[in-house]
């Protein structure tokens, strides 16, 4: 999964990225510059001159260099590091896309939410924006502590049970964007990534809208006679269908997610097949436990199923 | 003596290079880029591949020492061709298989089916 496992930390494609970014460059050249002084005074002090040396210490080299350089020194950082970063703070347009991201181990519920902050539309482990308008994300927890990061696109904000974070986030230019979750929660928690989806403004607008639009479930046959008598929809809601487990993530529109198991396969048959035949393997500790009794025709319906749900 | 250092070294590297495997020598075709494939698609979300750390997937057979085994999915000859193929679009190569046709490019396949003969069991 080329998106996820590989995640650029130092290539922002949008402003609350790129203010972190260019943070992250100061602080690196200053800790170098400081670093770089330190070694010099080292220097002086093992091998430098008698009268070098008398610099280095007494009273007035130590307020000086040991106390007011500092205070100066990460008064002047701290006041531009607040500055810099002040967009990521900034109250966001009222009328800005909000949706909300729950941790569980180990994925991620994604709601989209209405003006009264209402869900509207469920998915999991893949987010579709906008390119060029900012996205408010409402994070929060429904077991232990998780961590929202998509370096390109923002800052790393924890999700805390109980409490709601708020994250603005916003890309440039349409693209695909890896997520990790970045605060160790368990088991499998390398294995939770998250994808963001960019589109172009009128793109998006058209899926979206079309994904609102009242849902008639492709293919009630075989393939969803198998879901239910499976046992699937214990944890997997299918909107439109009598599938309405929200213990595990929202199958609605699996089809057309890119990837699987929370950002860490490409989506496809194959991998479908083997998600559902025995998952364990893949994503060792994960709560969905292996289908092993389903007969290889079995395991075809249900993945060619839950592909037909775009 | 100057002949002898460039001579001797080529002498060595023809001499080291085990002699081509008549049957699943794939001299176009390249394991390396395979890899990747096999990464980016998925394989091991159903077979143990060697050579790739994860996923170990457990749905379909292990692929750890392929290039030995005598029969594709139990059915078809084990040969270049024949694999590509099956790694491609099985279903179309073998009619009744459970395993799915995947992404990936002709080209890509070939690189894929170098990359399993490629593993080979001390």
């Amino acid at each position: 999964m080329p998106e996820a496992s590989i995640i650029p930390v130092f290539d922002p494609a949008g402003p609350y990225a790129g203010s972190i970014t260019t943070l992250s460059w100061v602080l690196i050249a200053m800790a170098a510059a400081v670093f770089a002084i330190v070694l010099a005074a080292l220097w002086v002090a093992l091998f430098g001159s008698a009268r070098l040396k008398r610099k280095l210490g007494g009273r007035t080299a130590i307020w000086i260099r040991g106390v007011g350089f500092p205070i100066v020194v990460l008064t002047v950082l701290l006041v531009y590091g607040l500055s810099l970063t002040r967009n990521l703070t900034a109250p966001v347009p009222a009328d800005a896309m909000r949706v909300r991201i729950t941790g569980e181990m180990w994925w991620w519920r994604v709601a989209y939410l209405d003006g009264e902050g209402r869900p509207y539309m469920l998915d999991a482990n893949e987010l579709h924006i906008p390119a060029g308008r900012p996205v408010v994300l409402e994070l929060e927890s429904n077991d232990v502590i998780h961590s929202f990061w998509v370096p390109r696109l923002s800052g790393k904000l924890d999700m805390i049970p109980g409490r709601r974070n708020i994250l603005p986030i916003q890309a440039d230019a349409p693209g695909v964007f890896g997520g990790q979750c970045a605060e160790y929660c368990g088991g499998p928690h390398a294995l939770m990534g998250f994808v963001v989806i960019a589109h172009e403004p009128a793109a998006f607008d058209a899926m979206m809208a079309a994904r609102r639009a009242p849902r008639t479930p492709p293919d009630a046959g075989a393939g969803a006679a198998l879901f239910r008598s499976s046992g699937c929809a214990a944890c997997h809601r299918i909107a439109g269908t009598d599938a309405n487990g929200m213990a595990g993530p929202d199958l609605t529109h699996v089809g057309s997610r890119r990837s699987l198991g929370a950002g860490i396969l490409l989506n496809n048959t194959g991998t479908m097949m083997g998600w559902i035949g025995d998952s364990q393997s893949i994503k060792p500790g994960n709560r969905m436990p292996p289908y092993k009794t389903l007969s290889a025709a079995d395991l075809q319906t249900l993945a060619r199923y839950l592909e037909a749900q775009k | 003596m100057q002949r002898a250092g460039i001579l001797l070294p080529l002498l060595f590297a023809i001499a080291c290079k085990p002699p081509p495997d008549e049957v699943q020598h794939m001299p176009q075709a390249d394991a390396a880029r395979g890899l990747q494939v096999i990464e980016r698609a998925g394989c091991g979300a159903c077979h143990v591949i060697p050579g790739l750390r994860w996923p170990k997937g457990a749905t379909g057979p292990s692929l750890e020492g392929f290039a030995a085994q005598g029969l594709i999915a139990g059915r078809l000859p084990n040969r270049p061709d024949v694999l590509a193929a099956f790694v491609r679009d099985a279903p179309a190569t073998l009619p009744g298989t459970t395993m799915p046709a995947m992404p990936m490019t002709t080209a890509e396949a070939q690189d894929v089916a170098a990359y399993l003969y490629s593993r080979r069991e001390p």
